[in-house]
């Protein structure tokens, strides 16, 4: 265990890496993982604030919750789930590919995250314009003729796999400038910690989805 | 469990050799992609399982058997694909300290809810 983390501190880590041409860059890996987890931190408590909102209007209307998360499709909750799981495989095989040198296998690898970020978006997309298309929607005329539990549930719905959706896209947009800076080998065997904050990060999207999927496709 | 220890930590690359030393000795101790592809398969059996346990009713245990799941995914992706695992001490602290935080909040805020009468 103590050899372990000392060798992925050894290897991944602060330093002073002389560049090529001459000068002295400072780098700090440690602080730049620690910078990426406090700002995870904030993620969940932003979620986390819409967990606990969750929990108590589940608790106030148990059986609304359960009418409701009936019109779910669990079998599309199902796919986004087993999409987003491969995606993250692929992000920490693409760190894996980078530390082994096979820049190819490791594009490659971030390509197919990127993939299943657009399944995954698509999916979301026609689940939405689905039920958008019954009229259940905030305002919407199926909505309104519901009980007061199934309009805050959908409410909800919309607003924590709203978010969520736009951390997927975010998450897209953080892997894509990574990708771009190994083409540009900015980022390189030894200089990986950018891609693993952005793993990271995506990681994090990834375990947020793996509560809210039980949490609205699987109530019964 | 290893202390964060700056002295260990300071690495001079004067060269590229040295630079391959360290990589080759890192090689020795990473997780391959072995590992990470049997974390992906544990991770896709315990989301078929709380799939096919939702279809059965277990009345209120549902919710308490849905979550352990979620959670033990979590564990397991935390650890092996966010590196938890292999991370010094001060960041498992750090998410120690997080989630007690969170935890509090939703048992403070349950609290609440037990014991408001009226509800609504």
């Amino acid at each position: 265990m103590k050899k372990d983390s000392d060798a992925h501190i050894a290897n991944a880590t602060h330093g002073h890496t002389e560049d090529h041409s001459g000068g002295h860059v400072h780098r700090d890996d440690i602080g730049s993982k620690m910078g990426i987890w406090l700002f995870l931190f904030t993620e969940l408590l932003l979620f986390g604030g819409m967990f606990i909102l969750y929990a108590s209007y589940r608790y106030i209307y148990p059986e609304d919750f359960k009418a409701a998360a009936l019109q779910l499709d669990p079998v599309l909750g199902a796919v986004n789930t087993i999409v987003l799981l491969t995606s993250s495989l692929t992000v920490v095989l693409a760190i894996v590919a980078l530390q082994k040198k096979n820049i190819k296998l490791c594009m490659t690898n971030l390509w197919i995250t990127q993939f299943c970020g657009v399944i995954f978006l698509i999916n979301k997309y026609f689940e939405w314009s689905h039920k958008i298309h019954l009229g259940v929607y905030p305002k919407g005329p199926a909505l309104e003729e519901l009980s007061q539990g199934q309009n805050v549930f959908f409410g909800l719905y919309y607003v924590m796999t709203g978010l969520h959706g736009l951390h997927v896209i975010v998450g897209m947009a953080f892997i894509g400038f990574i990708m771009y800076f190994i083409k540009k080998n900015y980022i390189t065997y030894n200089n990986y910690q950018k891609l693993e904050n952005s793993g990271l990060y995506w990681h994090l999207v990834d375990v947020i989805w793996i509560f809210l999927f039980p949490l609205f496709y699987l109530i019964h | 469990m290893s202390e964060f220890n700056p002295s260990k930590t300071e690495i001079h690359i004067e060269n590229e050799a040295h630079a391959e030393e360290l990589h080759l000795e890192h090689d020795e101790h990473d997780t391959g992609y072995g590992t990470y592809i049997l974390v992906w398969l544990a991770l896709v059996g315990l989301t078929a399982i709380t799939v096919t346990l939702s279809g059965i009713s277990l009345g209120s245990l549902t919710i308490i058997t849905a979550l352990l799941i979620a959670t033990i995914k979590t564990v397991l992706v935390a650890n092996y694909f966010m590196h938890v695992k292999f991370d010094t001490t001060i960041f498992k602290v750090f998410i120690f300290v997080c989630i007690i935080i969170f935890l509090t909040m939703i048992v403070l805020t349950f609290f609440d809810l037990t014991f408001r009468n009226p509800l609504i």
